[in-house]
């Protein structure tokens, strides 16, 4: 199922911050939308979108909102734009944001990522909508993030990054 | 590294000092760093990561490492992270300090003008008050700078910010700034440097700057930046550092390629108040007043507007004049400096002695951790920059963000209030 949002969702929304006191990925899972959306943090699913509008991810710098919705194990988040440290931080961590015109998805609406041809198919509705995934966040994505890859590769493969 | 054949902005021109080529807006750098900073709350999450790729840092006297965002620790799920941090801190050979906010001490103690500089904080941009590029970043980034003294950045577009006209009474850096957020919103700034200018701007010393450069982690910038100048010069000296810059080199040359100008008049500005729980909420203070808003706390504190010229402000105020009974006042100074500075002064006495509280200095309550939580239902004029729903507490609680002056005189009355009546 897909988690609609607005615009603006900000990190204090995600994990609040005086519940994210703790580095073990599966407790801050666990505080999810803790008091924003009660029901995701019940109900969301593996394989489940977060669709939203502007700015997904505004505010603090604390990588636990992108740590907490990995372990969720979303499929992606679907914006029209994402705030730039929650962007870094989830192409780090290999989490996948989605570029989109999220207007008119619906929670119940099938979704189809085709991320070969960079198109969402939105079966219940039958339309396709073009969408933009940058290729280093497919990239890192495919290796599970950046620490992955440079544990494989070494350091010294940072200046990789500027040719995925 | 040749001269730039095009003309460049501030911020790409410390950009190409740090990756030793002449880079533009839109180009892909690996920028060395001159400091990289994680706190008592990121540094917890950089550990894992950075034990994955080294085990070394790439340079212990450049990574800074203050507690400020709870501390000392309020529980012990706080006390568990500190304690990971110290052992990490301790096994590298870094001193660990507890002398207030990151932004503050770093402005007091590091940044220097045409540093490029990594923040494990949002309100990063703020040290770009001294004409440095200081970017923030989630835990993973600080992880890989400390193993490596590197980072990656796409270089961002500039857009130029004027402000213009002489500060009216009553009026602030913050009311400035707050005015540019209504104009901005949150977004406004994602990806992009916003760059402070005019003749406000170049009138304002070095902790108004810091106002306007911190509130801009809130438009979404990358980082925020005013030129350097004698006002910097002056800074630094005070601050036991007189490092010489040249301004040419930081400084936006004629035909700089900005994605956007925008001016600001603000000969005819009035004290601006962000209301719950957005920051480009913004209405005029004596528009607000007229709706009598009960308040339960203030909190005058922060990276955004903890300094000594704005507990002068809050003295001048308060003086000769009482505290609002029943109402919870929070002083925070924003480091230990601007502690001793307060205390030197008869501050801390008199604030005391007027039912303030008055803690160490730190992040204080702004995120909600310790300190001075909002309860459900509860209202607060704070100084700080962030007012989103359940920042400081529930998410029930309501958040006006102001200027010291306009939380000071609402401190008085109990409910929000236009300061200019209470101003000498």
């Amino acid at each position: 199922m897909n988690w609609i949002f607005g615009d603006n969702i900000n990190t204090d929304l995600i994990t609040p911050g005086r519940f994210n006191i703790t580095t073990d990925p599966l407790k801050l899972a666990s505080i999810a939308f803790i008091e924003y959306r009660p029901e995701f943090h019940k109900n969301v699913k593996k394989g489940d979108f977060i669709v939203a509008g502007e700015n997904f991810g505004c505010g603090s710098s604390r990588e636990t909102a992108a740590i907490a919705l990995k372990h969720r194990h979303i499929k992606a988040i679907l914006a029209k734009s994402f705030a730039r440290i929650f962007f870094r931080n989830s192409l780090n961590l290999g989490l996948l944001l989605v570029n989109a015109d999220t207007d008119g998805i619906d929670k119940d609406d099938v979704l189809i990522l085709d991320i070969k041809n960079q198109v969402l198919i939105n079966k219940t509705k039958k339309n396709k909508k073009k969408i933009s995934i940058p290729s280093m966040m497919l990239r890192l994505n495919k290796d599970g993030g950046i620490i992955p890859y440079l544990q494989k590769h070494g350091l010294n493969h940072l200046s990789d990054l500027e040719r995925f | 590294m040749g001269k730039a054949d095009r003309d460049q902005t501030i911020a790409e021109k410390i950009f190409s000092s740090h990756s030793g080529k002449n880079v533009y807006a839109g180009d892909f750098v690996l920028a060395n760093l001159d400091l990289v900073m994680a706190h008592d709350t990121t540094c917890a999450w950089a550990l894992e990561p950075f034990y994955k790729i080294a085990k070394k840092v790439w340079d212990k006297k450049k990574i800074f490492i203050p507690f400020d965002h709870a501390y000392p620790a309020p529980n012990t799920e706080m006390a568990s992270l500190q304690s990971a941090i110290r052992k990490f801190a301790d096994e590298q050979g870094i001193p660990v300090t507890t002398d207030g906010v990151c932004h503050q001490i770093m402005s007091e103690r590091f940044i220097n003008p045409g540093n490029l500089i990594l923040g494990a904080d949002s309100h990063s941009p703020t040290g770009g008050g001294l004409g440095a590029l200081t970017i923030g970043v989630g835990s993973t980034d600080a992880a890989i700078a400390m193993a490596t003294g590197i980072c990656w950045f796409k270089v961002p577009p500039t857009v130029r910010i004027e402000i213009n006209g002489k500060l009216p009474k009553g009026v602030f850096s913050k009311d400035v700034v707050l005015n540019v957020a209504k104009s901005i919103g949150p977004d406004g700034g994602n990806y992009k440097v916003l760059e402070y200018g005019g003749e406000t701007v170049c009138s304002f010393n070095v902790p108004e700057r810091l106002t306007l450069t911190n509130m801009s982690a809130e438009m979404g910038a990358k980082a925020a930046i005013v030129e350097p100048d004698e006002n910097t010069s002056e800074y630094l000296v005070k601050n036991n550092r007189a490092y010489k810059f040249n301004k040419s080199d930081l400084a936006s040359d004629k035909k700089a390629n900005y994605e956007k100008i925008m001016r600001f008049d603000i000969s005819s500005l009035e004290p601006l108040i962000a209301k719950p729980p957005d920051i480009d909420n913004v209405a005029k203070v004596s528009e607000v007043e007229k709706e009598k808003i009960k308040l339960d706390q203030i909190f005058i504190g922060s990276c955004t507007n903890c300094r000594i010229e704005d507990l002068d402000i809050v003295a001048s105020i308060w003086k000769n004049r009482k505290l609002h009974p029943g109402l919870r006042v929070i002083v925070t100074p924003a480091s230990k400096l601007v502690y001793l500075q307060a205390l030197q002064k008869g501050y801390v006495k008199f604030f005391m002695e007027l039912g303030a509280v008055v803690t160490n200095p730190g992040c204080g309550p702004c995120l909600g951790r310790h300190q001075g939580v909002l309860a459900d239902n509860e209202v607060c004029v704070s100084t700080s920059n962030r007012n989103f729903t359940g920042r400081m507490g529930s998410p029930k609680a309501l958040i006006y963000l102001a200027s010291p002056a306009t939380a000071a005189a609402s401190a008085i009355t109990g409910f929000i209030t236009d300061p200019r009546n209470y101003l000498s």
